[in-house]
């Protein structure tokens, strides 16, 4: 791709054009002073167009012909990469929920209220049931697009969330490690230039993309990443805009530094996704299918990133937090079965939109959740914490066949009443790595030549 | 007698500033000089002694003049906190009782009662320097508490280990730091007790200790054996041989950039035990320590941030915009993230640094200049002093200065082509500075 159809846009054009369309009018035009140019440009046009390309002309009249014009652009058309989606449920999702052993002889004895007793039966194994709220990802199945992993975890399971969830967000059983799993990922491919290459669509960073090296971005969504200030506009809010990266510089403080760091990236994340900003609340993107409609920014936020790998945007791996509350200890059945369905029919929404749009080959979303919860119910209609939990792997490219097996209710739970891990996450990683993001998993994944690697990938 | 050093350097306006930043929100005008002034012990001891709070400045109110309803509005609840960061005579009783709501994280998203949380908040406010166990003791019957980790749900027929784990791993001794699954259950066990009702429309009500609905079984906790009750539990907790270290790594890391030395440590540790348990002697050494004030910088939490702009300007509460836009940077009060808090080593990435770009924006807007009536110098290091001297000068690096001038020439260079440009772009200029100076790593550090 050629950047020849957007060379003609300065970084003051498009700026004119955000400052313009977000929502609070024109500045009060002077005697004499210019209509910033490029008002009334549609959007769309931008977003059309290669995306990357424009940008490392946007973003190299302030560095010059650096390394971030460099990085972008070849980053944006290079080969296509591979995208690993990662979508975490919080709180330890209830596996006995989501895939019921309805056909397990105990299950009724354990489950005396939380007991499902309908949903559409699992292919491969006929004793499990899945949630009726989870049609979406059935529907899937049924399509060949979904791998499930009935239970797994890790041996000697850890019932802290906060340790548990750090296990699977590191990639190994160590409270030590302080990067993330996809982060070391990233550190061995990425370019130091791109912060596009791990997003995480959130709140706040995922911690399974910190790196120890490359940038990475947090966005709330990419229509909603846009600055400005009191009394400023035209070219003086180009110039502030432009001075942000400036204030980017680190000294020998660990904490300043940090805060520099950041400050560096806001500014190259901010200009890669200018074209995005929409107006009035408005997208600057449109979704060829419907997604949930939700206060929940789940699902606009698994629709933006469909619009951005269709820009063209280079990104690797994203990050987002599925909806729902599933660290259920009291009144586990209306909550559970809420956050379940937002999340699986925006899934069923992402993939047809990957479909629709002709990525679907190059995206697998992998779900997972930092334990299961205890097989036995508690005495407020919910559940403790567990060991082994439920796990996806979503997209045309996957497998779609079991990892592991459900072990049953009768022999498969270990002393704490907790299902034991029939697979482990760390073998899941390694595959990934290996099958998926095609390197050795052994330059991510601590002790990776000792864990066996389930075929995830057709 | 510690073992625990002191700092023993001068202790001008710059150090009274950084301690005013770790025990409170900041200096308002003035503040550090005043603080200085009394020297280091007399500095410490004035915030860990303060007397009675004076709350300065104009009551808090919303956007449209009203007073705050923090019981009931969404929202309302964050900005009263907010209100007393800003305006109170306490700031170490105001941060502490921050430390707590980070340390037995409670979120009304759980728990469903602004009155609830704020009842559980004074309860930090009132008992927050004194004794650790008693504060346990209290935290454990907190109505808010007891729904947040389902403790009214524990019942000897119905055992719910939520708030039992928590309170080991998270608030007294550590993960994995000297206690089994088993003691986990049995914790439980002996926690039963505690119920509340409910009432339609009024919701939780009627919070008490039921002896009919405790577990009065022997159970094995940390190896002995008893018939024990909640007190016990709590007890067992503090007096467990992993309590001390874990209880001062954890209150040193809200006040100081990396971990203490060990002998500080050891130091730190042993004045906790033989105090019995005593927040405050433990408060004053830290606040005391060398490592506070020639070691690094810690990133300031956004209501810290927040509170700690509107400070500097005098600026009181007269929005409860406050509420979303410290939710955008990632600290939205009543609403930790989950049981473990927030996490302090991550305030900052791409996401949470926009939203305090809103906050100081949102924080500028009644002081911003009119491009068309008022007058700025056509002078890019008159403009920067001009903008420094707004926020009382606060200390930047050199490589901060530099951008911001590098920033103010190419704004001025832009004007030379019109005369109204040269006016009007001045003006503008000035209002950027202000903004790029908050949001600057300076600003977002102390």
């Amino acid at each position: 791709m050629s950047c020849n159809h957007c060379t003609g846009l300065s970084r003051s054009r498009l700026l004119h054009r955000a400052a313009a369309e977000a929502g609070r009018g024109l500045p009060v035009i002077e005697p004499g002073m210019p209509l910033p140019a490029g008002t009334g440009l549609s959007r769309r046009s931008f977003v059309t167009q290669s995306v990357g390309a424009m940008l490392a002309v946007y973003g190299a009249s302030r560095l010059g012909v650096g390394a971030f014009e460099e990085g972008i652009a070849s980053a944006a058309t290079g080969p296509a990469q591979p995208i690993l989606v990662s979508i975490f449920l919080e709180g330890g999702a209830d596996a006995l929920s989501v895939l019921s052993p309805q056909g397990d002889p105990l299950y009724r004895k354990l489950r005396p209220k939380l007991g499902l007793s309908s949903g559409a039966v699992f292919a491969e194994d006929d004793r499990l049931h899945w949630h009726p709220a989870t049609a979406g990802l059935t529907q899937l199945y049924g399509e060949q697009k979904v791998t499930v992993m009935p239970a797994i975890g890790y041996t000697n399971a850890d019932q802290s969330h906060f340790t548990s969830r750090h296990y699977w967000e590191v990639g190994a059983t160590s409270t030590d490690l302080r990067t993330g799993w996809l982060g070391r990922y990233l550190d061995v491919v990425g370019t130091p230039d791109n912060p596009l290459q791990g997003l995480s669509l959130d709140d706040t960073l995922a911690p399974a993309l910190a790196t120890a090296k490359m940038p990475v971005a947090s966005i709330d969504g990419p229509d909603q990443y846009d600055f400005w200030s009191n009394r400023v506009w035209g070219e003086v809010e180009t110039r502030m805009l432009d001075a942000i990266g400036t204030l980017g510089v680190g000294n020998g403080d660990p904490a300043f530094s940090t805060a520099a760091g950041v400050t560096a990236q806001v500014d190259r994340l901010r200009t890669q996704l200018v074209p995005f900003q929409g107006s009035d609340g408005n997208p600057a993107f449109a979704s060829p299918v419907a997604y949930p409609k939700s206060d929940d920014s789940f699902p606009r936020r698994l629709a933006g990133l469909a619009a951005m790998l269709a820009a063209g945007l280079p990104l690797r791996v994203v990050s987002l937090s599925a909806p729902g509350h599933y660290d259920t200890h009291s009144d586990q059945a209306g909550d559970l079965a809420q956050g379940l369905q937002l999340t699986s029919d925006s899934l069923l929404a992402f993939q047809r939109d990957l479909e629709a749009r002709g990525l679907a080959d190059r995206v697998l979303v992998h779900v997972w959740s930092e334990f299961g919860r205890r097989a036995q119910e508690n005495g407020d209609a919910g559940t403790d914490h567990g060991a082994a939990g439920v796990g996806f792997l979503i997209g045309t490219r996957a497998k779609g066949k079991m990892i592991g097996e459900f072990p049953g209710l009768k022999t498969g739970l270990d002393d704490d009443g907790n299902v034991s891990a029939t697979s482990d996450f760390r073998g899941v990683y390694a595959g990934l790595l290996e099958q998926w993001l095609g390197i050795d998993a052994g330059r991510v994944i601590p002790g990776a030549a000792s864990f066996q690697r389930p075929a995830l990938v057709k | 007698l510690s073992h625990v050093a002191a700092y023993r350097g001068s202790f001008g306006a710059a150090e009274a500033e950084r301690l005013l930043w770790r025990a409170g929100f900041g200096p308002r005008k003035g503040e550090a000089e005043a603080l200085a002034a009394l020297g280091l012990d007399g500095a410490v001891h004035a915030l860990t002694n303060p007397g009675r709070e004076l709350l300065v400045g104009a009551a808090p109110k919303d956007e449209k003049g009203r007073p705050l309803a923090p019981y009931d509005a969404w929202g309302h609840d964050h900005v009263w906190w907010l209100d007393r960061m800003v305006r109170t005579s306490r700031p170490l009783v105001e941060r502490m009782t921050l430390v707590w709501h980070d340390w037995f994280a409670t979120s009304n998203g759980g728990v469903g009662s602004q009155r609830l949380m704020l009842n559980q908040n004074q309860l930090f406010r009132q008992r927050g320097l004194g004794p650790f166990h008693t504060l346990l003791l209290d935290i454990t019957r907190d109505p808010a508490m007891l729904l947040w980790l389902n403790g009214s749900d524990n019942s000897r027929w119905s055992p719910n280990e939520n708030y039992a784990r928590e309170m080991m791993e998270l608030f007294t001794l550590g993960a994995g730091r000297g206690y089994t699954e088993t003691d986990v259950r049995e914790q439980a066990r002996a926690l039963t007790g505690f119920r509340n009702d409910w009432k339609d429309d009024v919701g939780p009500v009627d919070f008490r200790y039921d002896p009919h609905q405790h577990d009065p079984g022997t159970k094995t906790i940390f190896k002995r054996r008893g018939a024990f009750t909640w007190k016990d539990s709590v007890r067992l907790a503090v007096s467990h041989p992993s309590h001390p270290s874990f209880f001062v790594r954890k209150l040193w890391s809200y006040f100081v950039a990396g971990s203490p030395d060990p002998a500080t440590q050891r130091g730190l540790e042993h004045l906790y035990v033989s105090s019995g348990h005593d927040v405050r002697p433990v408060l004053a050494a830290i606040l005391k320590h060398p490592a506070l004030y020639e070691g690094g910088r810690v990133t300031k939490s956004p209501a810290v941030y927040t509170a700690g702009l509107l400070r500097r300007l005098g600026r009181g509460i007269d929005t409860t915009a406050w509420t979303w836009l410290d939710g955008m940077a990632g600290q939205q009060l009543f609403y930790p993230p989950n049981v473990a808090g927030w996490d302090d080593s991550r305030w900052l990435d791409t996401a949470t640094w926009r939203g305090r770009w809103w906050i100081a924006q949102y924080v500028l807007r009644p002081y911003a200049l009119d491009p068309a009536k008022d007058a700025q110098p056509y002078d890019a290091n008159v403009l920067v002093e001009n903008a420094l001297a707004f926020w009382h000068r606060p200390p930047l690096a050199q490589s901060t200065h530099t951008a911001l001038v590098g920033f103010a020439q190419n704004a001025l260079a832009d004007a030379r082509s019109a005369s109204w440009k040269r006016k009007q772009y001045a003006v503008m200029a000035q209002n950027a500075l202000r903004h790029l100076i908050a949001v600057s790593p300076d600003l977002q550090t102390a």
